[in-house]
């Protein structure tokens, strides 16, 4: 009897996980993820201030905007179907939801990095002077593409350096103080708390490789085309927060402070932290770089990095596995298996005010 | 005939003991058929086939930069980790465990602290261990070992206090000092007590290891699983996990064999 029932509640159990992937169809009630990043804090604001609320209501829906401690877990849920959508880099989207089979969009493009990830020396050098170091990191993150870029950029390789340690960005403050650490690749507000030591250098920054760490808002594909309204409110409520928290008013200053305090810091640590991001406060600037011929270059250099440390999965023959579809309708990558779609409609409609 | 009193015969109890896990394998292979059935690519739940080819190749191909069949290596990082920590901690217990139990004033000084220090959370306190211990090998092994020592020294501790007064007594009218009533009397009936410690610490000690691996490594088991779960590789994480379970299953067996071997008098190791 016992055991009759441990198969029914296992089976339950597999029942419950195999609810799956979002089924393409119209519903009312949206989940998205979203974890602590100096560029995706305004999703915590937008939740707390009631703007979500607001922008849901006018389409008649209801979004939770749920934060997850741990980055990649938030990722893993979302593709695992937990999720309608989550705040991710073009990397990891590409790896993690896209190279899994979840047809995802990239709905809004929010900022690039431009110095929040930088590679950090303990004492004076530069790049060259990696060598034969080892180098502490998340391994294959965007630390790791980081210092792939860097070190091919003066002619090195990873298998010139002494190795690369994987380590917990949660413990990388504390790895960078023990004396077996000589170097950390790491990003904001991280590497803002370990240039603060004594003696540290900053070798080699994202502002080095401009555009190429997106941060973006991802949703299901299937879901977004059944229920524009979803993809109208987050967008919508998105921008209202973009104008309030850019503008030089004290309500800004207030939205900044509040989300400074969220991520762990102050108004002016954040707005240090905003200094190496570039923001698209406005629609178009975002829509302007998601059209830009750039991005599918982009696109390509990270599918690469992808497949050559065989983050693609076993399947990918090569580095074209997944398909990236653009704005324009052209494609990188495998025509026949397009799951990452950059999609400016509905930035565009931001944009021309029609929300 | 009372329900208490019936058993199952020799191939019943085998067959019975064999459903619960066929459930399980049949509980996946549904839910992992659902999920692959509306995603050809889900990652979460692979097929049964795919993790069976996965651990294939992860067993025989080598890895294309080291050379080497990272599967082992990371194997055998881990177990060296393992096994010196638990080494360590089955050595200071089995000390501290006989002093604590054994002499009063070693008791009245430690007893306390140790039984506060057992309740540290260790994994809260880790950049403190950073620092002490480095991210090396040290820490890894120090983890592992902070993380179980209190409750072995606790274990003996108690184990040994409990040794029937009749018999350090007696062992007193026959002239025995304190050192030979603790090594001739108190440490062989508290050797069978010292490898049931160990066992029942095997378990927080692969999860404390795991943890340290997941911080900072190069290699190992738990550095190779949390490094995958980037990519959502749970055909490879699967196999991790099996092999995890089946070694962690062996040494549980082993311990208890050896028991039954040595002090079959304890009769510690029946479950």
């Amino acid at each position: 009897m016992t055991t009759a029932r441990t198969f029914l509640v296992t089976l339950a159990a597999a029942g419950l996980l195999a609810t799956g992937p979002a089924m393409a169809q119209e519903k009312t009630e949206f989940k998205v993820a979203w974890s602590i990043y100096v560029g995706w804090m305004p999703w915590g604001y937008m939740e707390d201030s009631g703007i979500m609320d607001k922008w849901a209501e006018k389409y008649g829906i209801d979004v939770e905007i749920v934060q997850i401690n741990d980055y990649i877990e938030s990722i893993n849920q979302y593709t695992a179907g937990a999720f309608d959508g989550v705040s991710a880099t073009n990397m990891d989207t590409l790896s993690i939801p896209s190279g899994g089979g979840v047809d995802t969009t990239a709905l809004i493009v929010g900022d690039y990095s431009n110095g929040n990830d930088a590679v950090i020396l303990k004492g004076p050098g530069d790049l060259a002077s990696l060598a034969g170091k080892p180098v502490n990191l998340v391994e294959l993150s965007v630390s790791h593409y980081l210092l792939a870029r860097g070190l091919d950029s003066v002619g090195l390789a990873e298998r010139d350096l002494a190795g690369v340690i994987n380590t917990s960005d949660a413990d990388m403050i504390a790895a960078y103080a023990t004396s077996d650490v000589q170097a950390v690749v790491t990003w904001n507000p991280l590497v803002s708390a370990i240039l603060q030591e004594p003696g540290a250098t900053k070798l080699f920054d994202s502002s080095d490789i401009p555009g190429e760490i997106i941060d973006l808002m991802v949703v299901n594909t299937d879901v977004l085309a059944a229920n524009p309204a979803f993809g109208k409110a987050l967008v919508g409520a998105w921008y209202e927060t973009m104008a309030l928290m850019s503008s030089d008013t004290p309500e800004g200053a207030a939205a900044r402070s509040e989300m400074g305090v969220a991520s762990g810091t102050d108004l002016a640590g954040y707005e240090a932290q905003l200094a190496s991001t570039e923001m698209f406060y406005d629609p178009a600037a975002a829509v302007t770089f998601t059209k830009s011929a750039a991005l599918p270059a982009t696109m390509v250099s990270v599918a690469e990095f992808l497949f050559d440390k065989g983050i693609l999965g076993e399947g990918a023959p090569g580095a074209d596995f997944v398909g990236v579809a653009y704005p324009d309708g052209s494609i990188t990558g495998d025509a026949g298996n397009v799951q990452f779609r950059f999609d400016t409609t509905y930035m565009d409609m931001a944009a021309a005010g029609a929300l | 005939m009372r329900l208490i009193n019936r058993k199952p015969g020799r191939l019943l109890g085998v067959a019975l003991m064999m459903v619960p896990f066929l459930a399980v394998l049949l509980a996946y292979s549904v839910g992992s058929e659902m999920r692959l059935a509306i995603n050809p690519q889900d990652k979460l739940l692979p097929a049964v086939s795919q993790v069976v080819e996965t651990a294939e190749r992860l067993l025989t191909v080598p890895d294309k930069r080291s050379g080497k069949i990272l599967f082992w290596t990371d194997t055998a990082a881990s177990l060296q980790r393992l096994g010196i920590g638990v080494a360590i901690s089955a050595l200071i217990g089995l000390v501290f465990g006989l002093a604590i139990g054994l002499l009063p004033f070693v008791r009245a000084g430690l007893a306390g602290f140790v039984s506060v220090a057992s309740m540290v959370p260790p994994l809260a306190i880790l950049p403190i261990l950073f620092i002490m211990f480095g991210l090396g090998e040290v820490s890894k092994v120090a983890l592992v070992t902070i993380g179980i020592t209190p409750f072995v020294i606790r274990d003996l501790a108690q184990r040994v206090v409990e040794l029937p007064t009749e018999l350090i007594v007696k062992a007193q009218t026959l002239g025995a000092s304190s050192w030979v009533i603790a090594t001739r009397v108190a440490l062989p009936q508290i050797m069978p007590r010292l490898i049931q410690s160990v066992r029942l610490s095997l378990g927080p000690a692969w999860l404390f290891l795991i943890a340290s691996e997941a911080i900072a490594a190069q290699g190992g088991l738990g550095y190779r699983i949390f490094l995958v779960r980037r990519y959502l590789a749970m055909d490879v994480i699967l196999t991790y996990v099996i092999w995890i379970t089946l070694l962690a299953f062996l040494f549980d067996l082993l311990l208890r064999r050896l028991s039954n071997r040595l002090y079959p008098w304890a009769g510690e190791g029946s479950l």
